[in-house]
């Protein structure tokens, strides 16, 4: 779902109007959308490395029809919605979603006491906040205020993943910033940075606790070989690489190149060996 | 205010009480604690779920106490509920089912959340309670 910058949802109507009755609806009629909304939040589940074999009580901001909480409540966990949208609320309690739900506003703070929840996890819904919708909003306070209010209600060690469409790298800076001033760390997690349609972003925030390593992104380690590879590169080769210059088509440098691009773009691609792009014999 | 045993067959999805004993309303400006918000109910309902004791018994150290038998008796399911947790409460199967039926089982339908300290209301309508805030209360 790369919007292209004019139909992005963001430009065309605050979320509780976006959101409205007919959008809410495609919720549960779309199967494409539900699909993607449910792969989107295993990832995000998968992100938050909540402890095994033990129910976790986590929130979800930005339900909308509680798509992303019918993953928690199949791996057994207990949640609770926040969305500014009641119509998607109405859609959420119309498909009988376990967890409770609650109409808000991220940008007012989340109405919990400290401490509450084991973790966080919000599908397409913090780029939101970066929109100023009312005369008096101000989104960077707004951000602000979310992130602390949520960094309260979270308990110390746990984990916050935000699956985002950031519009540019400035919203994206002005959102990562707001979250380390609020007092997370961590940072962003891109799976298939290298393809338009297969990246994602998620914002991986821990509050306090242990020091954490941020997990790797997806299709992101196969392109550090790449790079190792071109280190290891004859110097002929690496100077017809500054220069440009592409491989003969149909050559094996060619067919590794190929790979590796389509393997950056997250799709299935047989492993390199030394068959690869091998001639058969003219006697086969 | 009535208590219907099993709601309309589950159809609709109402605030539990372990909901209510996490909302606060300090988003309001002008409050610093906004904890417990009393519940004025006008429909609960009983839904049966599943008895999870291990949850249960993890939530129990997160749960406000006093807050919680206040909300029970406020809907009308208070009765059994001892005053203070006990030390061993993992081992109570009782305590723990009671504590499952008033955190889980025990859902505000209709009725008004009030803020303690500036008497706010924030209606709850089909369940879903509204925390939505005015211009001059942000």
């Amino acid at each position: 779902m790369a919007h292209s910058s004019s139909g992005r949802p963001e430009r065309q109507a605050p979320p509780e109007i976006f959101y409205g009755e007919e959008e809410a609806r495609k919720y549960t009629s779309n199967t494409r959308m539900i699909e993607i909304q449910s792969q989107l939040s295993e990832r995000a589940l998968e992100l938050l490395r909540l402890p095994e074999d033990q129910p976790c009580f986590i929130l979800d901001v930005g339900c909308g029809s509680g798509l992303s909480g019918e993953t928690l409540t199949e791996q057994g966990h207990f949640w609770v919605g926040v969305d500014i949208s009641s119509h998607m609320l109405d859609v959420a309690v119309e498909r009988e979603t376990e967890g409770d739900l609650v109409l808000g506003d991220m940008g007012y703070g989340m109405p919990f006491k400290p401490g509450t929840f084991d973790g966080v996890i919000s599908i397409s819904a913090l780029q939101w906040l970066c929109n100023a919708d009312k005369s008096f909003h101000h989104p960077p306070k707004r951000l602000l205020k979310f992130f602390s209010s949520l960094y309260a209600c979270l308990s110390r060690g746990s984990r916050a993943v935000f699956q985002l469409y950031p519009e540019n790298s400035s919203q994206l800076e002005l959102i990562t910033q707001q979250s380390m001033r609020a007092g997370f760390t961590g940072g962003l997690v891109v799976d298939f940075p290298n393809s338009t349609k297969a990246k994602k972003m998620f914002l991986c925030l821990f509050a306090g606790g242990q020091p954490q390593q941020l997990p790797k992104g997806l299709g992101t380690e196969v392109g550090n070989s790449q790079r190792q590879q071109i280190d290891f590169n004859s110097k002929r080769a690496k100077m017809k690489k500054l220069r440009g210059a592409k491989s003969a088509k149909g050559s094996r440098d060619w067919i590794l190149e190929k790979k590796e691009r389509r393997r950056r773009q997250g799709r299935e691609v047989r492993p390199d060996t030394k068959y690869t792009a091998r001639k058969r014999k003219v006697t086969f | 205010m009535f208590t219907s045993p099993h709601g309309k067959g589950g159809k609709q999805d109402k605030m539990k009480l372990l909901t209510h004993n996490m909302l606060t309303s300090n988003i309001i400006k002008t409050v610093t604690n906004g904890y417990p918000l009393k519940i004025v109910p006008t429909q609960v309902e009983v839904k049966t779920v599943d008895f999870n004791p291990e949850f249960i018994s993890r939530m129990l150290p997160k749960i406000d106490w006093p807050a919680l038998c206040q909300a029970a008796q406020s809907v009308g399911h208070g009765e059994g509920l001892p005053e203070a947790l006990t030390e061993k409460y993992e081992e109570d199967e009782m305590l723990l089912k009671k504590v499952h039926h008033v955190l889980m089982q025990v859902e505000v339908l209709e009725g008004n959340l009030v803020c303690p300290e500036t008497g706010r209301q924030f209606p709850i309508s089909s369940g879903i309670p509204n925390m939505l805030l005015n211009e001059d209360e942000v």
